[in-house]
């Protein structure tokens, strides 16, 4: 439960003040509702890590596709299907 | 064994542990704190490729190994309050109480959720304002932010049936409790990368000066623990005592600043009993009083009686770096993941259940 998993912002979806600022995150296709607020400058196609649904570091994309192949290989992203 | 991502690049893995051997010239006992990394160096069978002077002990980094048998009482207790809703990480759900587990009390007609973030739980209690929605609020310095701000947007929402039961657990502090153990054994500490980049890794250098310990804040993808092994060991042949940061990529020396600051807007620090280790001091995170209607605790105004811990379980000296998990007598026995007498036993975390399940226990624990 301590994972960080990393995906793409596809789309900034709610900006309704500092606490409730979304976006529509992909993580190798599986889309996501995931909080912004911690990232104030994440723009649409940045990178995060994001853990308990809340984005906590930017990452570069090549960072990205390697940490997530690797969850991958482990069978760890599997926490993401059951959340919507 | 197969590596496919970088991490696990087989050349750069063999090239690490070349690299380890070589150095290494007197026996050294290091702690990884992230259960995340326990279960990445027994799955990969990094032990295995360590020279036999390096001993690798398992920490207390897992937030299911660590909360209390009261603590899990508490949430039992507010799961079976009359129109309540408990929501927690799945991964809480079958860690033994006292009397039972939150898997237990759900069987028996309590409704409890799991969920994969805190903000879902706030959405449950805006969806059913007749009921109390309670998150059980686990985890350490990498999950605070999240259930922190699970507070500020009820608050913001004005919600007056949603609370957390707090019960967080801090890095710092319960390293120090360990390496003031005066039985203690640990020459280096390797700490948790996603930890820091919530917190940076400021705190960890008094830590490093006082008690002459290296720290090296590590990933826990296999390469990076290699290479964070051969840091602190490096350090150890010199005679150095420093705190390195071998997940720059990830970690910033100061952290994610906002995530700190909403940490801090509900959550101060208080004591906090870990599970198996006991109190130590100023080593959690409670509901601060200006936020004291979201704090279950005040809000339920619980008192559960302290709880005793089931003394068949040795799980204190293995997350102190005591003991080994195969060195406990219920291990694979009367104790396993199908039915854990320990918290280490229940998450893939813990290093008990990361040993039953990956390791080859005979080469490993020789
Ligand atoms: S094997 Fe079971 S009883 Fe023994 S220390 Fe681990 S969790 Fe506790």
């Amino acid at each position: 439960m301590c994972l960080a998993i990393p995906g793409k912002i596809i789309a900034i979806t709610a900006q309704l003040d500092d606490t409730f600022r979304t976006g529509r995150v992909s993580f190798g296709g599986i889309q996501k509702e995931i909080n912004l607020c911690m990232i104030p400058d994440a723009v649409i196609g940045d990178y995060v890590m994001v853990h308990v649904g809340v984005a906590i570091s930017k990452v570069d994309e090549v960072e990205a596709a390697k940490i997530f192949s690797y969850l991958k290989d482990m069978g760890e992203v599997g926490e993401l299907e059951s959340f919507s | 064994m197969k590596y496919l991502s970088e991490y696990r690049d087989p050349e750069l893995v063999k090239e690490f542990i070349n690299e380890i051997h070589a150095i290494t010239t007197r026996p050294w006992t290091l702690m990884e704190i992230c259960g995340g990394q326990t279960h990445s160096l027994v799955r990969n069978g990094i032990l295995e490729m360590l020279p036999d002077m390096i001993t690798m002990v398992h920490g207390p980094g897992c937030p299911v190994c660590v909360t209390s048998v009261s603590i899990i009482d508490e949430a039992v207790f507010l799961s079976e309050q009359p129109d309540t809703i408990l929501c927690s990480f799945g991964d809480m759900l079958r860690v033994p109480g006292s009397k039972k587990s939150l898997l237990e009390a759900k069987a028996a007609g309590a409704d409890i959720r799991i969920l994969y973030s805190p903000l879902e739980a706030v959405q449950i209690a805006l969806k059913n304002p007749d009921k109390q929605v309670v998150f059980f609020a686990v985890g350490f310095e990498t999950t605070a932010p999240a259930n922190a701000l699970s507070v500020v947007q009820a608050d913001k929402i004005g919600l007056n049936n949603f609370s957390i039961l707090a019960s967080h657990v801090l890095v710092p502090p319960a390293m120090e409790a360990i390496l003031s153990d005066k039985e203690n054994k640990i020459d280096a500490f390797l700490a948790a990368g996603h930890v820091c980049t919530i917190m940076g890794i400021g705190e960890y250098f008094p830590v490093a000066a006082k008690y002459q310990c290296p720290i090296v804040v590590t990933g826990f993808e296999p390469v990076d623990l290699l290479q964070g092994i051969l840091m602190a060991v490096r350090q150890l042949e010199k005679g150095e005592f420093t705190v390195e940061n071998q997940y720059a990529r990830n970690v910033k020396r100061e952290g994610n600043q906002m995530a700190q600051d909403t940490i801090h807007e509900v959550f101060g620090i208080s004591d906090r009993i870990w599970r198996g280790i006991g109190n130590i001091p100023q080593s959690g995170y409670e509901v601060n009083d200006r936020y004291k209607k979201y704090n279950a605790r005040v809000k339920f105004n619980i008192d559960i009686p302290f709880a005793e811990e089931n003394k068949e379980c040795i799980s204190g000296d293995i997350m102190k770096g005591l003991k080994k998990p195969k060195q406990c007598p219920n291990f694979g026995t009367k104790c396993r993941p199908e039915h854990p007498l320990g918290a280490p036993m229940v998450s893939s975390e813990g290093a008990c259940a990361a040993y039953y399940q990956y390791a080859n226990t005979d080469t490993v624990l020789a």
